[in-house]
């Protein structure tokens, strides 16, 4: 095995962009997974099963089918339906709809780790429902559950590279598409590897202050 | 047996007005039944105490006249107006006459203590953040924590917390206090404070108060009755100096030579 330099600057545009797609990925699609989670959570309390059932079904088949699967099914099934989505916009939609199906059970917990008197403060109080849950219990709920949260950004960065299934040119795409066409796989492979620990290592740390910054 | 038919124990007259009425009240918790077929009435500006064993029922009362669960029979009327049944609108109209204070404090925690007494006020009373904040600091000096506004509950003793959670129910104006066991959770060094409290309230105010405490010395202290509850009933009731002293049932005799 010989390492070449050359071939690592070579790679190094290609890696930029890849870089900024995958991030892209990542961010945007943390952001659904944690809106989405939150919305399932709260339509798994509604008190009818005219919401919960559909809702419950819908997530645990999501949940329990893998996301390459998903994203095939988005890409090339949905078009013919007449839904056209650009590969990155589908890729970033599947890893969010996949991660919030366990985002919801993430935020469930949490909001059951409030404590019944908090509720019952909030009647005696005679605050309005949806007062006791945007000033009481998802405050309190959702800053127990920022390290779980925080877990699942790290494992969707690990899912980025399936979207190269889906033709993303993320880090992964990029650098397959540069061994492909130059046939040196060592370099390429090793600057992504390098940059996925650099990523989860930053995103943790970020988590870390953020929790710190809640846990007063 | 109804509250109203006895002597007031003090020289201030008795006010006469009906204020709580509980007709009839039955709860089960599954097999057991903690309140059976239960009359019950306390009038305006009493300070009323209950006691008697754990589970006979004397916290079931403070939860439903709070709301905070529902009779399985039987009728609950405050001020006049009817709790339950009632639809959700009415309850709510009713349920701004009660406050009450919790064992366990139940402050917010993601709060500081002045939002903590704001927080109802503003969004139920619609009261103004400024008034609202005026009358929180009032409160606040009144349970003498006035320099803690914006101190954290998790930065507080038990006590000091559960003198905010009085300050909290206060600041809603109601008629009636519930307090319920207020002192139970607290190191026995910090009970006098929260007690000094709420006697200076029972002394200063005309709420209409209503305790379940332990602290037979907290009973005698700020209460004009004594209801000695056994198995979901009110087994005898009267002053304290009289249920203390010289009480009828023999069960009021066994249960306090228990625990005095």
């Amino acid at each position: 095995m010989n390492w070449d330099w050359g071939a690592v600057a070579d790679f190094m545009p290609h890696f930029w962009d890849g870089l900024l797609v995958t991030l892209q990925a990542l961010v945007l699609g943390s952001l659904i997974s944690f809106a989405l989670g939150l919305v399932w959570a709260l339509l798994m309390r509604v008190p009818t099963r005219w919401v919960t059932w559909p809702v419950g079904i819908v997530t645990e088949f999501v949940r329990n089918t893998p996301l390459l699967v998903q994203l095939f099914f988005l890409y090339y099934v949905l078009p013919e339906w007449g839904l056209t989505f650009s590969a990155l916009t589908t890729g970033v939609f599947a890893i969010g709809l996949h991660y919030s199906t366990y985002t919801m059970q993430v935020y469930r917990a949490g909001i059951e780790a409030v404590p019944v008197g908090q509720w019952e403060a909030a009647t005696a109080l005679n605050l309005p429902l949806r007062r006791t849950w945007t000033v009481v219990i998802l405050p309190q709920a959702i800053r127990r559950v920022v390290p779980a949260l925080g877990n699942y950004v790290i494992a969707m960065l690990k899912d980025t590279p399936m979207l190269m299934a889906i033709t993303v040119l993320d880090m992964m795409g990029e650098a397959r598409l540069f061994s492909q066409q130059t046939f040196r796989f060592t370099e390429p492979l090793t600057v992504i590897g390098v940059a996925f620990i650099l990523i989860s290592y930053l995103a943790s740390v970020l988590l870390r202050t953020l929790e710190r910054r809640l846990v007063r | 047996m109804s509250v109203d038919t006895e002597k007031n124990p003090t020289d201030v007259p008795a006010p006469s007005t009906e204020l709580i009425r509980l007709e009839n009240v039955t709860k089960r918790f599954g097999e057991n039944t903690v309140l059976d077929h239960l009359d019950f009435s306390v009038n305006a500006g009493r300070h009323v105490t209950l006691i008697g064993p754990s589970g006979s029922g004397k916290t079931t009362i403070l939860r439903l006249l709070m709301t905070l669960t529902k009779p399985d029979e039987g009728t609950i009327t405050v001020d006049g107006e009817q709790l339950f049944p009632a639809p959700e609108k009415q309850i709510r109209e009713v349920r701004k006459k009660i406050g009450m204070v919790f064992q366990q404090f139940n402050l917010f925690p993601n709060m500081t203590v002045l939002r903590n007494i704001t927080e109802a006020p503003v969004t139920v009373l619609g009261m103004s953040k400024d008034e609202a904040e005026e009358r929180a600091r009032g409160l606040l000096d009144l349970v003498g924590l006035g320099d803690r506004c914006d101190a954290r509950p998790t930065q507080l003793s038990g006590g000091q917390q559960q003198r905010v959670a009085i300050a909290r129910a206060l600041a809603m104006r109601p008629q009636v206090l519930l307090l319920d066991e207020v002192t139970s959770a607290l190191d026995p060094e910090l009970v006098a404070g929260v007690l000094d409290v709420l006697r200076d309230i029972a002394r200063s105010t005309d709420i209409t108060m209503l305790c379940v405490t332990h602290e037979m010395n907290f009973a005698r202290d700020i209460s004009d009755q004594v209801l000695m509850f056994d198995s979901g009933r009110v087994i005898e009731a009267g002053p304290p100096e009289k249920i203390f002293s010289d009480p009828e049932q023999d069960r009021t005799r066994e249960f306090l030579s228990a625990v005095l």
